[in-house]
């Protein structure tokens, strides 16, 4: 019966969280199953229900998808929040890729071991801000609008929020040269 | 002025080469400028066409696009090789991105220091066999069809015979238990478009080897 999205993931952000964000910007309610145990996790595979035995994994509409971005560009699309045509779409793309990148650059930092952060620490900052950031407030001074594409909410203003909450975490100072992010 | 879309990157598969593929089963023809210093990747940075300052960029459309997702998605979209809707867009999705996993080690390979190539060549050949080619070869089993998705050529295809092609480069006996991905792979490479690009003289790039890894690390470092 169609009801709610259900995702399985452990009761932590990880690969999980954008989507999260996605659903709850969309204002879609979901469920959740949180995998505690390794037999949880056991039990998922056994029943073929992850395609390549990875998490995450949504149920949504009748289909048990993995690989966040299959979910992700699904909901975008189901909720509106995929631009109007193709040429947003390949600008949300872009964008939503970059920030990707910049997310995993963050996240990386967070699980190095102590005696290699130090070093990485300046590297990612200078990328953070000179790479990824700049180039997001060069697009809203570009076009003076209110959101990234369009003129209006897509899920690339809800994924780039996302990750200066992480940047801000991070190092609140890094978000300082960018008013209009 | 509207005309082909043009590559640029370095003269190696790297994260073109899905892209590659994708434009010629698709027939379309594209100009590639392949950089040869770093004189050349310099200059592309300083007159803003790279977003990240990374490659891949595809011109096509009036776009300077970036992000290797961001081209293929805009490409397969373009020549209809994307499903018919959106539930059978995310089948394509799900089956891709599995692909993609594969291939970022694949890419990987030919760059890798000398001490890390047996082990990920190790992953490689354990991941296709018994993670990736497995699934692929239960989706055309579960429904008999020629296709991945929907009965019709799909990105997903060309994505998976593109990989079955290089993994067998690694592995030799990489597709000895699945018949149905090797009959796919032949039904594919029949078609018109791809059998063209299978040929010498088209611009499907060889198997880096150390000349060609040598010239790209002079291009990135």
């Amino acid at each position: 019966m169609a009801g709610k999205p259900v995702l399985h993931y452990w009761d932590a952000r990880g690969r999980m969280e954008c989507i999260r964000w996605l659903l709850a910007a969309a204002g879609v309610e979901f469920e959740e199953k949180f995998i505690e145990t390794p037999a949880d996790m056991e039990k998922l595979i056994k029943d073929g229900r992850l395609m390549f035995q990875q998490v995450p994994m949504v149920e949504i509409d009748g289909m048990t998808l993995v690989q966040t971005r299959a979910i992700l560009n699904y909901i975008a699309t189901k909720y509106d929040l995929y631009g109007k045509d193709a040429k947003e779409r390949a600008l949300i793309d872009m964008y939503t890729e970059g920030i990707v990148d910049l997310s995993e650059m963050i996240k990386q930092l967070v699980i190095c071991p102590p005696d290699q952060r130090e070093a990485k620490i300046s590297l990612v900052k200078d990328k953070t801000k000179n790479r990824y950031l700049s180039a997001f407030e060069k697009v809203l001074k570009s076009h003076g609008q209110d959101y990234l594409v369009g003129n209006r909410l897509t899920r690339v203003d809800i994924h780039l929020l996302e990750v200066l909450l992480y940047v801000e975490e991070f190092d609140s100072s890094l978000l300082d040269p960018f008013p209009l992010l | 002025m509207a005309g082909k879309p043009v590559l640029y990157y370095f003269d190696g598969r790297g994260r073109m080469e899905s892209v590659r593929w994708l434009l010629a089963a698709a027939g379309v023809e594209f100009e590639e400028k392949l950089l040869k210093t770093r004189d050349d990747l310099e200059k592309l940075k300083n007159d803003g066409s790279l977003m990240f300052q990374q490659l891949p960029l595809v011109e096509i459309d009036g776009m300077k696009l970036v992000q290797t997702r961001a081209i293929l998605n805009y490409i397969a979209t373009k020549y209809n090789l994307y499903g018919k809707d959106m539930k059978e867009r995310a089948i394509i999705d799900m089956y891709t991105e599995g692909l993609m996993d594969l291939d970022e080690m694949v890419l990987y390979q030919p760059y890798l220091p000398k001490e890390e190539k047996e082990g990920n060549l190790a992953k490689i050949k354990d991941k296709s066999r018994n993670r990736y080619f497995p699934a692929y070869e239960k989706v055309l089993k579960s429904h008999g069809q020629d296709y991945l998705v929907g009965n019709k050529l799909s990105r997903a295809d060309v994505y998976l015979v593109k990989l079955l092609y290089h993994v067998e480069e690694l592995d030799s006996s990489a597709l000895a238990n699945f018949p149905l991905l090797k009959a796919l792979r032949t039904r594919v490479s029949n078609l018109p478009t791809v059998k063209k690009f299978l040929q010498p003289g088209s611009q499907r790039k060889p198997f880096e080897d150390e000349k060609c890894v040598e010239a790209a690390m002079k291009i990135f470092h």
